[in-house]
């Protein structure tokens, strides 16, 4: 339940790499390059938040040529705007279990 | 959606009395039989872990009223939230509350968890989630 939050929340903890995503959200598709002279960090740099953010699921990679372009994948932030559903469905269950304790506490 | 509090809140009725409801929130080796394997101590302050195989929960105690009250702060991947547990007594039972809140922007030195703009993030989410909505 919370382990699908884990890594979209590593990941995004990151205020570079956010404003990379954000970026992506907001502009579509870009190429690293285009990513570097806005980002006030080096390409390499660049480069490796985006491989994090590729691995976290957030954004996904396009070859053309000798250039790679990455843009932000749609749906991939759902499980952090349904925390509130998923920590009401968490409890739930836990409240099923501490009901069948407090039966077995009779015992 | 904004950035505001976000609240999750389950209650339920239970048929038994608040004694036995309070042992079940504050008994360790009962705690664990519902919600997660723990190092609880009912005492103010007292820091906790609750661990599950996903992971673990750093908590701290906050408040203990015996048999009527159990707070506790919930923190877990950065994410910083405080659970209230209140039991109110029934004329079968008790009726038992549970409330988890976090993510509140306006008390940033409250929630550590601020520190990595969490609150921000998730203001600007919908506002992103709406552009991307937009674009397709």
């Amino acid at each position: 339940m919370v382990h699908a939050h884990e890594t979209l929340f590593k990941t995004l903890a990151d205020p570079t790499r956010r404003a990379i995503f954000e970026r992506l959200c907001r502009d579509g598709e870009q190429t690293v390059g285009a990513l570097t002279a806005r980002a006030g960090v080096s390409q390499p740099a660049v480069s490796k938040h985006l491989g994090l953010l590729k691995q976290a699921g957030l954004v996904e990679d396009r070859h053309e040529g000798r250039q790679t372009h990455y843009s932000a994948r749609r749906g991939s932030l759902a499980p952090l705007t349904d925390w509130t559903n998923e920590m009401t469905t968490f409890w739930e269950a836990r409240f099923d279990a501490l009901e069948d304790l407090l039966k077995r506490m009779d015992q | 959606m904004t950035a505001e509090i976000r609240t999750v809140t389950v209650a339920r009725d239970f048929a038994h009395p608040p004694e036995k409801i309070w042992r079940a929130l504050t008994q360790p080796h009962l705690i664990a039989e519902w919600l997660m394997a723990n190092d609880f101590v009912a005492a103010v302050d007292h820091r906790f872990a609750l661990r599950g195989d996903w992971g673990s929960v750093d908590c701290k105690v906050l408040e203990i009223e015996a048999e009527r009250s159990l707070s506790y702060s919930w923190d877990a991947m950065g994410l910083e939230s405080v659970v209230v547990w209140t039991l109110t007594p029934t004329a079968a039972g008790t009726h038992l509350r549970m409330e988890q809140t976090g993510f509140r922007p306006d008390q940033e030195q409250a929630y550590q968890g601020a520190k990595f703009g969490w609150a921000k993030f998730f203001g600007k989410l919908e506002q992103v989630l709406a552009e991307m909505d937009a674009g397709s």
